[in-house]
């Protein structure tokens, strides 16, 4: 790279030795991106290397890396070239909705762009070195649009998780608590997954309105599906008991496992006023029971088949 | 603002139409348990459907109707708890302990029936 002719740089008027000012800067930053654009397959094989060196992206093939490595360096180059972030936060954006379903991690993108300020940087000393005062303002020019690059990438990378987050969190909240009615006026509440406060709130709102969207006068509340209960859990089922028995209906909480019931037991959350039966179905033949029905079967002759 | 207590054979209807003063609910009660011993009644519902707030004086002088007209010989069901309102008492640890509820008018007076049933006594209200 050294090799490569000074001349244009040496021949600009030099603007003071302190800071440099902003046309200065752009001058600086044009010549960079000249720089960067002609030793672009050797730069980009170097940050290649690099990072399968480091070990990053350890998820994507060999190829995937350097096709990845190419379109980000070109983005580079241009967000260095028109100072532009959007283009490049939109291209981070796409990248991100590419690479995080295969694992990628957020240290490996901030890896791997960090990766390449280094090389580019590298690059950079390798050409100046003849000339530190030159070196110094191109490097004054360099790092701040490099920096802000990295942050862009880096940011853009972790909103795109977070967005993710939400989105499921969103779909597992829609999809978590369905109040089905079983009979007349009896409706059965299967809770799966962990209960936390928002959840149990929304699950007794729910109820409460199908209680009274059903004239509801059981309900089955099966936690079969809840891991683990703690005294914070225990405290939403018996409020949701509660209130349900505000409004005329009467809840059996069925399967409650060994575990639970041992916990419940050992942390001492009095559950005496709460009806349990131990499976569903014995909650539902309880239920049936208070409703007044009686399950009886048919005689031999009269099974349809 | 009056309640107004309707009799409807051997029960008393009081149906709460909107937000009630202390000195109201305290008026409804001392009015429940005189009609309690003029009509001698066996069973009362207090009809809750248009109240949008429970307070817990409010709650306090419900369970005390119940229990008074308990010791006058009637059973008190209170009835149409709004779905948000029981979950607001619920956080607030008013549970109505001791206290009949159910889902609205015609709950109460099966619920009644019942009660009045399983004592033996008169039949039914209706």
């Amino acid at each position: 790279m050294s090799d490569k002719p000074k001349h244009s740089l040496a021949k600009q008027p030099l603007i003071g030795i302190g800071r440099p000012v902003a046309e200065d800067i752009a001058m600086l930053l044009r010549e960079l991106v000249s720089h960067l654009r002609q030793n672009r397959t050797q730069l980009r094989e170097e940050w290649a290397r690099r990072i399968t060196e480091a070990e990053l992206l350890t998820a994507m093939s060999k190829d995937e890396i350097f096709a990845e490595a190419t379109s980000v360096y070109d983005n580079y180059v241009e967000v260095l070239e028109s100072g532009s972030v959007e283009a490049l936060e939109a291209y981070a954006r796409n990248l991100s909705e590419r690479i995080i379903p295969r694992g990628v991690e957020t240290h490996e993108v901030v890896g791997i762009v960090l990766l390449l300020r280094d090389v580019l940087a590298r690059s950079l000393f390798a050409k100046y070195q003849a000339d530190f005062a030159l070196l110094n303002r191109v490097l004054d020019a360099y790092e701040p649009a490099a920096n802000r690059i990295a942050n862009t990438v880096a940011v853009g990378f972790v909103q795109e998780r977070e967005r993710i987050i939400r989105q499921q969190q969103e779909a597992i909240r829609e999809l978590s608590t369905p109040v089905l009615q079983v009979r007349e006026r009896l409706l059965i509440l299967p809770i799966i997954g962990v209960i936390d406060p928002q959840r149990a709130r929304q699950l007794t709102e729910q109820l409460l309105r199908g209680i009274r969207a059903n004239r509801a006068k059981v309900v089955v509340m099966d936690i079969t599906g809840v891991p683990a209960i703690d005294a914070n859990v225990a405290n939403y089922l018996v409020q949701t008991v509660d209130a349900s028995r505000l409004m005329g209906a009467t809840v059996i909480v069925t399967g409650l496992s060994s575990e639970i019931a041992q916990t419940l037991v050992t942390i001492g959350v009095d559950l005496s006023k709460m009806n349990t039966v131990g499976d569903l179905q014995g909650g539902i033949e309880e239920a049936e029971l208070l409703l007044g029905y009686k399950v009886v079967p048919v005689p031999q002759g009269e099974v349809r088949t | 603002m009056q309640v107004p207590i309707l009799k409807q054979g051997d029960y008393l209807i009081a149906s709460i139409q909107a937000a009630l003063t202390d000195a109201d609910l305290l008026e409804l009660r001392d009015e429940l348990a005189a009609r309690v011993g003029r009509y001698r009644s066996r069973g009362i519902i207090v009809d809750v459907t248009a109240l949008d707030v429970m307070d817990s004086f409010a709650v306090r002088t419900l369970r005390s109707i119940a229990q008074m007209l308990k010791l006058r010989g009637a059973e008190t069901v209170i009835v149409g708890i709004p779905p948000d309102v029981a979950f607001a008492m619920v956080q607030l640890g008013l549970t109505l302990p001791g206290v009949a509820t159910a889902l609205d008018l015609e709950e109460g007076l099966v619920y009644l029936d019942e009660q009045t049933k399983a004592k033996g006594g008169r039949h039914g209200g209706r």
